[in-house]
C-alpha cells in the first residue's frame, strides 16, 4: 500500500459511523492494520445498531443503550479516532480529502465510503432510519388511535407487527397483493398476510398510496385510510448526494468494481455500495445487515492489497409477531418445502429457477435453513428478482 | 480468550457457526447460539474476532 508523502504515516477514513463502517475498521486491525483510523459519522451518537429499532427499541423491550454495537472497551481498544456529529459534504477523489459540515478537511490514503442510506418520505411524514427516529416513535404510538403505516416491504411489515404488539390499532397500506412479496415470493409473503391479519392489522394493500392529508392516508383507489400516526416507510436511496460532484460514479449508490472500489484509494461498503458481484455478473446493492459486516471484511482485505473478489450469497432475517424468517438467496413464485410443514408455521422452502436452487427461506427454522444454504447455485440467474430488501 | 454470548440479542443468522463449527452451534428449536467453547484454543482466535466482528446482532464478545 502506498504511503501518502506528506502525512508519513497510513491513514484510513471511514465516511458513516455505523454497522459497515465499525466493522471496516475492525477488519483493518484484525488483519494486521497499524496506521491511523478515523471514523466520522453525521449522527452524534456512538455506533448503534438498526436493526432492533423497528423491533425492541420500538417495543420499549430494550433501552437504547443495548443497541450499541460495541461497549466502550472495545471501541477504545479499536484505536481509532470518532469524529461525530458532523457530516461530510464533499469529497475531492483525486486529493483523498473529506470536507465536513463543520468545516474539517480530512486528508487519508484510504477513504471508505459508508453512509448507508436515506428513507424516502412523503413531505411532513415520518420515518424509521436511525435511533432518533424510533424514540419519537416509540413515544408517540401509544397515544394514537389508528396508526397508518405506508409501505408493504420489510421495514414497514416490521413497524406494523411491533406497533401492533403495542397495542396500537395498526393499518398497513402498500401496492402488492401481500407484504413483502418480493422478498418472500407469494406463497410465504401469503402466510404473512395471514399472520398480520389473525394479529389484528388491517391490511389494505394492492393499491399506491398517493399522498397524505389531514384525516388519513390517501389512495390510487380514492380511498382514504383514516390515521392521526402515519410512518413512511416505501424505501430508500442511498445516501450519496455529498458525493454528486466527485466524479465518482454514482447510480443507485457507489458504483464499485469487483474489489469494491471505486476509485482508487476509495471503496463503498454496506448499505450505499454497488458492486460487481462476479458470479452473479451484475451491479448488485444488497440492504441488510449481514452484508454490511460480511463487505467489510472484503474491503479491509482489499485495501491490505488482498485484490479479491466479494461474491456473497445475499442473507437477511426479519421478525415479526411469532415468525422469525430468514432468507438466503434470493425468493421467487417457485417454491416447495423440504423441511417443517406450512401447516404448523415451522418450515424451510427451497426457491428453484429453471432448474436450479436459487434461495433457501427458514420460517421459525433458522438453523435449519442455514444447512440448506449449500444447495444454493453460486450463478443465479442474471435476471433474479433481488430478495434483499430494496437491492438492486 | 473469554467469549461471551448474548442470547437475547442473537437472531439467529449462524454466521458464526459457518466461521468457527467448533466454538458455535445453533440451537434446533430456535437456532439461538450455543457457546460450544468459551476459552477456544490459539489458532481459532483469529476466526472467532472475526465472527464477533460480522456476527449481524453485535451478540458475541471476546476479551482477552
Ligand atoms: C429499522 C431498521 C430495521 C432493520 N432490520 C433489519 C433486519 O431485521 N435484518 C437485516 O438484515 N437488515 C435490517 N436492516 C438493514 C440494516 O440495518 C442495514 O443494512 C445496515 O444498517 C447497513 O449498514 P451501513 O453501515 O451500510 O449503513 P447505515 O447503518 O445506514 O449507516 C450509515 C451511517 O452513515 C452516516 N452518514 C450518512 N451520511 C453521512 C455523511 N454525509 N457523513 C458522515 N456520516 C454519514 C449515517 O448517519 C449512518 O450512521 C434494518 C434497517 C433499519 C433502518
Ligand atoms: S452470528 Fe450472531 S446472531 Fe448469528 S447465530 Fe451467531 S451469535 Fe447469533
Amino acid at each position: 500500500m502506498p504511503r501518502r508523502r506528506d502525512l508519513g504515516v497510513v491513514v484510513t477514513l471511514i465516511v458513516g459511523a455505523s454497522a459497515a463502517g465499525l466493522a471496516t475498521a475492525e477488519a483493518l486491525r484484525r488483519k494486521g492494520y497499524t496506521g491511523r483510523l478515523t471514523i466520522l459519522g453525521a449522527e452524534p451518537h456512538l455506533p448503534y445498531d438498526r436493526p432492533p429499532l423497528s423491533k425492541q427499541v420500538l417495543s420499549g423491550a430494550w433501552e437504547p443503550a443495548k443497541a450499541q454495537l460495541r461497549p466502550a472497551e472495545a471501541l477504545a481498544a479499536l484505536d481509532a479516532e470518532f469524529v461525530l456529529g458532523d457530516p461530510a459534504v464533499h469529497l475531492d477523489v483525486a486529493e483523498r480529502a473529506v470536507h465536513t459540515a463543520s468545516g474539517r478537511v480530512l486528508e487519508a490514503e484510504n477513504v471508505v465510503l459508508a453512509t448507508g442510506l436515506r428513507p424516502r418520505t412523503l413531505p411532513g411524514q415520518r420515518t424509521l432510519r436511525t435511533l432518533d427516529d424510533a424514540l419519537a416513535l416509540r413515544s408517540d404510538l401509544p397515544q394514537c388511535k389508528r396508526a397508518v403505516v405506508v409501505g408493504d416491504g420489510v421495514l414497514g411489515a416490521e413497524i406494523a407487527a411491533t406497533a401492533r404488539q403495542m397495542g396500537v390499532p395498526v393499518t398497513l397500506a402498500g401496492p402488492q397483493q401481500a407484504p413483502m412479496e418480493l422478498q418472500l415470493g407469494p406463497v410465504v409473503a401469503g402466510l404473512l398476510a395471514e399472520l398480520h391479519t389473525s394479529q389484528g392489522v388491517d391490511l389494505r394493500l394492492g393499491a399506491a398510496v398517493t399522498g397524505v392529508e389531514d384525516d388519513g392516508v390517501l389512495l390510487e383507489t380514492g380511498d382514504v385510510l383514516p390515521a392521526d400516526l402515519v410512518v413512511v416507510a416505501f424505501g430508500s436511496a442511498p445516501a450519496t448526494e455529498w458525493l454528486s460532484n466527485s466524479g465518482l460514479v454514482l447510480g443507485n449508490g457507489v458504483v464499485c468494481d469487483s474489489r469494491c472500489r471505486a476509485a482508487d484509494g476509495i471503496w463503498a461498503v454496506g448499505d450505499v455500495a454497488r458492486w460487481h458481484h462476479e458470479t452473479l455478473g451484475r451491479l448488485v446493492r444488497l440492504e441488510n445487515r449481514t452484508n454490511a459486516t460480511e463487505q467489510a471484511v472484503a474491503v479491509a482485505a482489499n485495501i491490505l492489497g488482498a485484490d479479491q473478489p466479494y461474491t456473497p450469497v445475499p442473507y437477511f432475517w426479519t421478525d415479526q409477531f411469532d415468525a422469525k424468517i430468514h432468507v438466503h438467496g434470493f425468493a421467487g413464485p417457485e417454491a416447495s418445502v423440504v423441511e417443517g410443514s406450512l401447516a404448523e408455521r415451522r418450515f424451510v422452502v427451497r426457491y428453484h429457477r429453471g432448474g436450479e436452487v436459487v434461495g433457501v427461506l427458514g420460517w421459525n427454522m433458522p438453523k435449519q435453513a442455514r444447512q440448506h444454504r449449500q444447495a444454493i447455485t453460486p450463478r443465479c440467474p442474471a435476471t433474479a428478482a433481488a430478495s434483499t430488501p430494496g437491492a438492486a | 480468550m473469554k467469549i461471551t454470548v448474548d442470547q437475547d440479542k442473537c437472531c439467529g443468522a449462524g454466521t458464526c457457526v459457518l466461521l468457527a463449527p467448533d466454538v458455535f452451534d445453533q440451537r434446533d428449536e430456535d437456532g439461538i447460539v450455543v457457546l460450544l467453547d468459551a476459552e477456544p484454543p490459539a489458532e481459532l482466535h483469529p476466526l472467532v474476532r472475526e465472527a464477533a466482528s460480522v456476527c449481524p446482532a453485535a451478540a458475541i464478545s471476546v476479551s482477552s
